[in-house]
C-alpha cells in the first residue's frame, strides 16, 4: 500500500502556514479588536517591503552554493536616498525616477553576479562589500532625512485601495509586493528558469553535467535579487516617503529569518516563496501582538522571531536527518541528501 | 633577484596581507603629515599608530577567534552582539558609581563565562544538530541585542569605576594601552595553541575535508564546538574593551556590524571563506589593515557613513588580488600578449 507521502519541506511550509494561523488565532482570543480584516491588511501594509525583499532572498538562497545575499537592506536605503534626492533636485517623472531605481539596482545585483559566478568568490563577501558600499553611497548622498513632496510619490503613498464589500484598505505598496510574490512563483514553479535554479542548487555538477545555464542562471539570480531590492526600495519609499541613511537596517538579516522559517533551506535546492509569505506574515503578527500589548518593548520581537527560527531549524534539521535515514534504507536518491549527512562544517 | 624568486614570494601565506599593509602605510607616510608622529605625554604614547594599535586591538580579538571558526568551514555572525551582551553585563554589574556594586574580577569573570556559554550554544547548534552555522548564529545576532537590552533593562548602563576604564585606557605607569596588552595575550596563546598542538592542523584538515577527518579519527564535531566556544570568549573579552572604551554600554549600537568587520579582517588575511588553510597572524594583519584605513580615512576627513565606500571598495579590490580565478585570468592576458608578441618578433 502506498502511504501519504509528505516531504520534509511541504512538511515545513504546513507548520508555518498553522503557526501562523495558530498566532493570529491567540491574538484575537486575547485582543478583541485584534480579529478583524483591517488587522490583516495592515500586517501586509507594514510588511510589504519586507516581503519583497524575502522573494528575492528565497531565490539566492534556492539556488545555494553558499549563497545569500546580505545587500539588500542596504540597497533598500539607497533607492530610498537616491529616489528623494532626485525628487528633490531633478525635475524627472516619478515613474522615471522608479525605473532608473530598479536599473540602478539591476545593474548592482549584475556586478555582484558576475563577481560571485565568474570569478568565485564568497556570494557572503561580495554582499558584504555590496552592504557597505550601498550603505556609503547613501551617505555620500546625504547623512540627513530627504522628505519626498513629489506629487506623484505622496499620492501613491496615501491612495487607499478598499477590498470590495469592505471598510478594510490597502495601499499601493502592497500590490507590488503582491505582484512580485504571484510572478516569483509562478517563476519558480513553471518555468524553465525556476525549475533550472531548483536543479542547480540541488546539485550544482550534476546541473552542469546536464547541461544547464548555470553560470547564467546564478547572475540572474543574484541580479534578481538586488532588482527586487530595489522594488523594495520603491515600496519603502512609499511607505516612508524619505530617505535616509539607516532605513532598512538589518533587514536583510529579518528577510533571512522569514524565508528560513518558511521552510527555505541555505543549504539550497529546497523551498518557495509561498514559505517566505507566511515567514513574513508570522514575523508582522509578533510584531503587532507585541503593539496591542503595548507594554512590551518592541526588541521582544527580535527574541521571539529568534526563538522561532531556533525550533524552527531544529525542526527542520531533524525532518532531514529522518528522511535521509530513510533514503539510505532505500539506497536511493543519495546525492543531494548524502551530502547532508556529512558534518555541517561544509555548509556555509 | 630573478622572476621565479619573486613569485615565489607572491605565493607566501603574509605576503599579500603586508604587501596591502605596506601600500597603505606607504600612502599615509605619503599623503598625510604627522601620521606616524607619536608624542610621550604623562607617562603615556599619544598618536595616530598608538590610536590604531589600541582601536585595532578589538578587531584582531574579534578576527582571531572568528578565523578558527571559518577555518572549519563556519562562520559566526553573532559576534557583535555577543560582544554587546558582554558589556551590557559588565556595566550592569559594576553599577554607575566611583565604586564597583560587586567586585571587578568577578564582573569580568560573569561576562566573559556568559559570552563563552553563548559560544557554546552556537557551536551546540552547529556541530551536535548540524545547523548551517549562517542560520545558527543568525538565531544569536538577532536575540542578543534584545537579550543585551533585557540585561540592561533598555537603558544604557554607565560606569565611572576607574580601574574599569584601564581596560581601554592606560594602567598608570604603562605606556601602551591595555588593550593592546590583552590583544597580544589572545594572539599569542591562540597561536601558541594552532601551532604547538595539532589542534591547528586538525581544524585545516577539518575545514578541507571534514568527512575524511573524521575517518581519520579527528573529533570533528567536538572540534567545531571548541572553535564556536571559543570566538564567544574572543567575543566577549572585546566586549568589555569595547565597554570600556565608552565607559557605558549601548545594547543596540554596541559592535553594531562588528562581525562584518570581523570577517572582513579574516578575508583580507587570506583564510578562505570556504574553510581550510588559516593563518591568525594574517587576520591579525587583516584587523590592523582594516583599522589604519580607517584611522587614515578619518584623517582625510571623510564621514564614518561615507567610510564604507572606501572599506567596500578596498575589500572588493584585497578579494580580487586574493581570487585565484581572477589571478588566473590576469596571468593568461599577460601569457597571451606575451606570446602575441613573441609570434610578432
Amino acid at each position: 500500500m502506498r502511504k501519504l507521502k509528505i516531504n520534509a519541506s511541504q512538511f515545513s511550509l504546513l507548520i508555518t502556514i498553522l503557526l501562523f494561523i495558530a498566532l493570529f488565532a491567540a491574538g484575537s482570543v486575547k485582543y478583541p479588536n485584534f480579529f478583524s480584516l483591517q488587522v490583516f491588511c495592515n500586517l501586509l501594509i507594514d510588511n510589504s517591503t519586507l516581503l519583497v525583499i524575502s522573494v528575492g532572498m528565497t531565490f539566492v538562497l534556492i539556488i545555494g552554493g553558499s549563497g545569500i545575499d546580505i545587500s539588500v537592506g542596504s540597497v533598500i536605503a539607497l533607492v530610498c536616498m537616491a529616489s528623494a534626492w532626485l525628487c528633490q533636485n531633478t525635475g524627472l517623472d516619478a515613474f522615471t525616477i522608479m525605473g532608473l531605481m530598479i536599473l540602478l539596482g539591476a545593474v548592482f545585483g549584475f556586478v555582484q553576479g558576475i563577481f560571485i559566478t565568474y570569478l568565485k568568490m564568497q556570494p557572503f563577501i561580495v554582499t558584504l562589500a555590496g552592504l557597505m558600499l550601498a550603505r556609503g553611497l547613501t551617505a555620500l548622498i546625504s547623512e540627513n532625512t530627504i522628505t519626498i513632496s513629489n506629487k506623484t510619490y505622496v499620492t501613491l503613498a496615501q491612495a487607499k485601495i478598499h477590498i470590495f464589500g469592505t471598510g478594510a484598505y490597502i495601499r499601493s505598496g502592497v500590490i507590488i509586493a503582491l505582484v512580485v510574490l504571484a510572478t516569483a512563483w509562478f517563476v519558480l514553479s513553471y518555468t524553465r528558469f525556476g525549475r533550472n535554479i531548483y536543479a542547480i542548487g540541488g546539485n550544482e555538477q550534476s546541473a552542469i553535467l546536464m547541461g544547464l545555464p548555470v553560470n547564467r542562471t546564478k547572475v540572474a539570480v543574484y541580479t534578481l535579487s538586488s532588482m527586487c531590492a530595489a522594488l523594495a526600495g520603491i515600496v519603502f519609499s512609499l511607505y516612508m516617503l524619505s530617505g535616509y541613511v539607516l532605513h532598512g537596517q538589518g533587514m536583510e538579516m529579518d528577510a533571512i529569518a522569514s524565508t528560513v522559517i518558511g521552510g527555505t533551506t541555505l543549504t539550497g535546492g529546497v523551498g518557495g516563496v509561498v514559505g517566505a509569505f507566511f515567514g513574513v506574515l508570522i514575523n508582522g503578527t509578533i510584531k503587532t501582538i507585541i503593539m496591542f500589548q503595548g507594554t512590551l518593548s518592541s526588541w521582544w520581537t527580535r527574541i521571539v522571531m529568534a526563538a522561532l527560527l531556533c525550533i524552527f531549524i531544529v525542526i527542520q534539521r531533524l525532518l532531514s536527518m529522518k528522511s535521509i535515514e530513510g533514503v539510505n534504507s532505500k539506497k536511493s536518491n543519495t546525492g543531494k541528501l548524502g551530502k547532508k549527512t556529512g558534518s555541517a562544517a561544509k555548509q556555509i | 633577484m630573478n622572476l621565479e624568486s619573486v613569485i615565489g614570494i607572491t605565493k607566501k601565506r603574509l605576503f599579500w596581507p603586508l604587501f596591502t599593509f605596506g601600500i597603505i602605510l606607504l600612502f599615509d607616510f605619503l599623503a598625510i603629515p604627522g601620521f606616524f608622529s607619536i608624542q610621550f605625554r604623562d607617562g603615556n604614547f599619544f598618536g595616530r599608530p598608538v590610536d590604531i594599535l589600541n582601536r585595532g586591538s578589538v578587531y584582531a580579538i574579534l578576527a582571531v577567534g572568528m578565523t578558527l571558526v571559518i577555518a572549519t568551514g563556519g562562520i559566526d555572525i553573532s559576534v557583535g552582539s555577543v560582544l554587546a551582551i558582554s558589556g551590557a553585563i559588565v556595566a550592569t554589574m559594576l553599577g554607575s558609581g566611583f565604586e564597583a556594586k560587586i567586585p571587578m574580577l568577578l564582573c569580568i569573570l560573569a561576562a566573559v563565562g556568559v559570552c563563552t556559554i553563548i559560544g557554546c550554544w552556537n557551536g551546540l547548534l552547529v556541530s551536535k544538530i548540524g545547523v548551517q552555522p549562517v542560520v545558527a548564529t543568525l538565531i544569536l545576532m538577532v536575540a542578543g541585542r534584545g537579550i543585551a537590552q533585557l540585561i540592561t533593562g533598555g537603558n544604557i548602563p554607565t560606569t565611572q569605576y576607574q580601574p574599569f576604564t584601564y581596560v581601554a585606557g592606560f594602567i598608570p605607569g604603562i605606556p601602551l594601552p591595555t588593550s593592546v596588552f590583552i590583544a597580544a595575550v589572545v594572539v599569542i596563546s591562540a597561536l601558541l595553541v594552532t601551532k604547538k598542538t595539532a589542534l591547528g592542523m586538525f581544524i585545516e584538515a577539518m575545514g578541507i575535508n571534514s568527512k575524511a577527518s573524521r575517518f581519520s579519527g579527528i573529533k570533528v564535531s567536538r572540534l567545531i564546538f571548541m572553535t564556536y566556544a571559543f570566538a564567544g570568549l574572543c567575543a566577549g573579552i572585546a566586549g568589555l574593551i569595547a565597554c570600556s572604551q565608552i565607559k557605558a554600554a549601548d545594547a543596540n549600537n554596541a559592535g553594531l556590524l562588528i562581525e562584518m568587520d570581523a570577517i572582513l579582517a579574516v578575508a583580507i588575511g587570506g583564510t578562505s571563506l570556504a574553510g581550510g588553510r588559516f593563518s591568525i597572524g594574517a587576520s591579525v594583519i587583516g584587523a590592523l589593515i582594516l583599522q589604519t584605513l580607517t584611522t587614515t580615512l578619518y584623517a582625510l576627513g571623510v564621514s564614518p557613513l561615507a567610510l564604507n565606500v572606501v572599506k567596500a571598495l578596498v575589500v572588493i579590490a584585497i578579494c580580487l588580488i586574493q581570487a585565484e580565478e581572477f589571478r588566473k585570468k590576469i596571468a593568461e592576458m599577460v601569457y597571451r600578449e606575451r606570446s602575441v608578441k613573441n609570434a610578432k618578433a
